[in-house]
């Protein structure tokens, strides 16, 4: 059943078109042409139903007056033009000021924990790219935070931060007598620190995965060749490691950005229903917003602004992104 | 004097930082796990009072508390449920898409490919109550249940892994030789057959990478569990915060149960790491 007529040979990607001439089908083009779309149908189908679907019905949702009155046969809620949109930007008034500090620390909090999950784990990766003794061990020591579910990775986090009973306050104020009284963690200005911290030892070791399996690529010989050439290691690191790895850290630092910023298991596990202020993230927030008082008109319209941001940070971040990336291909 | 593996002994600086880094680093990631593993065997005494690093006495009274405290043993039957069944129909998708993708050139290829991709950044609050109120309609127009079924909850999780999944295996197909299901073609195979009994076969590692993460991230999630399960379809990552919620809290049966409900996902993991750091390596990071 392979190709026979030119238009639908041209519709297959293939090394070396025309070598395999089958038997003669009637049903061979449409085949052809209709195989790949009936191969995606499934994936399609699903995405629109759990993905697609959904999301042009949360932006219609924004525009209306979705609340506990109407939530029932949310068809009948009135429509409510811009208002959920011109109550969440109005950052004078306390809906729009909340929605505003939760941006701003979901953005610090993202940047942070990108920033050290990518340290960390390019690091863990460069310093483990040579062979030593119980190299594979400590592989797969590195990866449990990841392998973990996250409930249980957070809620064994919950315990050590409590007050009276958690390791943090027993090794900081009663073994090493670094803070005047056990510190609240999980609740006021610290809280931040605490998401932080599991964040990173969550996410880390998916940096380290990716940058990994990124190093492995690289051809030992270039190595070989810089060392006969005199260059020491940090030089190795500088000229071959960091370059060969740009397009793996592309995408790594995109797909880590998007998850922590989306985040929303980690901090619902740590702080439950109500994240204190510090530590508010944009998708609890928007939880709240939505699920708590109930209205989810304003809550949709705010899903939507950071959905629009996402994009737009997407959007451009490719933009500068690929053109690096064309011109190497 | 050079090995084929290190042209040049590393000098000495390098290893002590190596040796400082790789510790710090393994304290940071190992204090959790000695928490979890020495609370959980603790009688209830040492948990309520300041934190102690060894246990006064070593039980196992929690391992066998849990499963009466909250019903985690249906809890865990709903997970595996789930999980299982949307890893399967995950990796089954993925690898049909990633093959059409992959072997095929048509009309709407790209607007496929970054349409997949870009559910990756939709924040799942966006599509919670949009999906809810779907389901619901779905159960009354049709009569079946999605909402507060496994069923709906295997929908939801598979399309959750679908687009990494699908990425991941079109690099990972486009490193198998295409001679290779070329030939299988002029040998009379469909295409199909040309998947089945060519690519995929070749693609193992690549297809048990995306395996393991469809399940985790089935096995993990949270946001929606809460939402669209009720007492009999919950599953272990709603269930587990039963324990918490009680007047005390047990923290020995809630570190108990929490390296229960982990052992088979960081066992299986770890199990197959080495595919899906190989499957990574030829699929994704090329």
């Amino acid at each position: 059943m392979t190709a026979t007529a030119p238009a639908a040979e041209a519709t297959v990607r293939k090394s070396s078109p025309g070598t395999a001439r089958g038997p003669r089908r009637r049903t061979g083009r449409l085949r052809r042409v209709g195989l790949p779309y009936l191969l995606l149908l499934p994936a399609l189908l699903l995405e629109l139903l759990v993905h697609l679907v959904p999301m042009v019905i949360g932006i219609v949702m924004s525009f209306k007056e979705l609340t506990q009155f109407y939530i029932r046969d949310w068809s009948t809620a009135p429509w409510a033009g811009l208002d959920n949109y011109s109550v969440s930007v109005d950052f004078d008034a306390p809906v729009g000021k909340a929605l505003l500090h939760s941006f701003l620390v979901t953005v610090a909090f993202t940047v942070l924990s990108v920033g050290l999950c990518w340290l960390i784990g390019t690091a863990a990766a460069v310093f483990m790219q040579d062979t030593f003794r119980g190299r594979g061990l400590l592989r797969a020591l590195f990866l449990v935070p990841y392998a973990l579910p996250v409930y249980a990775a957070v809620i064994t986090w919950v315990f050590m931060f409590q007050h009276d009973n958690g390791l943090v306050n027993h090794v900081l104020h009663d073994q090493l007598g670094l803070t005047d009284k056990p510190s609240f963690w999980l609740i006021g200005d610290n809280s931040f620190v605490a998401l932080l911290t599991v964040s990173v030892w969550k996410g880390w070791p998916f940096a380290f995965l990716i940058v990994m399996a990124g190093l492995q690529n690289i051809p030992r010989e270039l190595y070989e060749a810089a060392a006969l050439d005199g260059a020491g290691m940090v030089q190795q690191l500088r000229r071959i490691t960091l370059p060969s790895l740009r397009p793996v850290n592309q995408v790594l630092v995109l797909v880590l950005f998007l998850w922590t910023f989306n985040d929303f298991n980690t901090p619902y596990v740590l702080f439950g229903k109500s994240a204190p202020e510090a530590a508010d993230l944009i998708s609890v927030h928007i939880y709240q917003a939505s699920f708590v008082t109930w209205n989810f008109g304003t809550g949709s319209a705010m899903s939507v602004l950071l959905l629009l941001f996402l994009l737009v940070v997407t959007g451009v971040y490719l933009a500068l992104t690929s053109r690096g990336r064309r011109t190497a291909q | 004097m050079s090995t084929p593996r290190s042209p040049m002994a590393p000098p000495r600086t390098f290893l002590w930082s190596r040796r400082i880094f790789l510790t710090l680093l393994t304290g940071f990631v190992l204090i959790p796990v000695y928490v979890m593993l020495s609370s959980s065997l603790k009688p209830l005494a040492d948990v309520t009072g300041a934190f102690r690093w060894l246990p006064t006495e070593l039980t196992i009274r929690p391992y066998i508390d849990i499963w009466s405290t909250v019903p985690l043993g249906r809890y865990f039957v709903n997970s595996l449920i789930v999980a299982g069944a949307a890893t399967v129909c995950s990796v089954v998708i993925a690898v049909f898409s990633a093959y059409a993708v992959s072997r095929y050139s048509f009309r709407g290829k790209r607007v496929f490919t970054v349409t997949v991709l870009s559910t990756q950044m939709f924040p799942g609050i966006l599509f919670l109550l949009p999906l809810f109120l779907i389901y619901v309609n779905i159960g009354n127009a049709t009569g079946i249940a999605l909402f507060g079924s496994r069923g709906g909850l295997i929908l939801t999780y598979l399309t959750f892994s679908l687009p990494f999944s699908i990425w991941m295996l079109i690099g990972y197909f486009d490193s198998v030789p295409r001679d290779l299901d070329e030939a299988a073609l002029v040998d009379g195979c469909g295409p199909l057959g040309a998947l089945f009994r060519v690519v995929v076969p070749a693609a193992v590692p690549g297809i048990v990478a995306v395996a393991v993460y469809a399940f985790m991230t089935a096995w993990g999630e949270v946001l929606f569990a809460s939402v669209m399960t009720n007492d009999t379809t919950r599953t272990l990552a709603v269930g587990l915060q039963g324990y918490s919620t009680l007047n005390d809290v047990y923290w020995n049966q809630i570190m108990a149960a929490s390296l229960v409900v982990s052992v088979p996902v960081v066992a299986g993991f770890l199990l197959l790491q080495r595919y899906l750091v190989a499957g990574l390596t030829a699929g994704a990071v090329k």
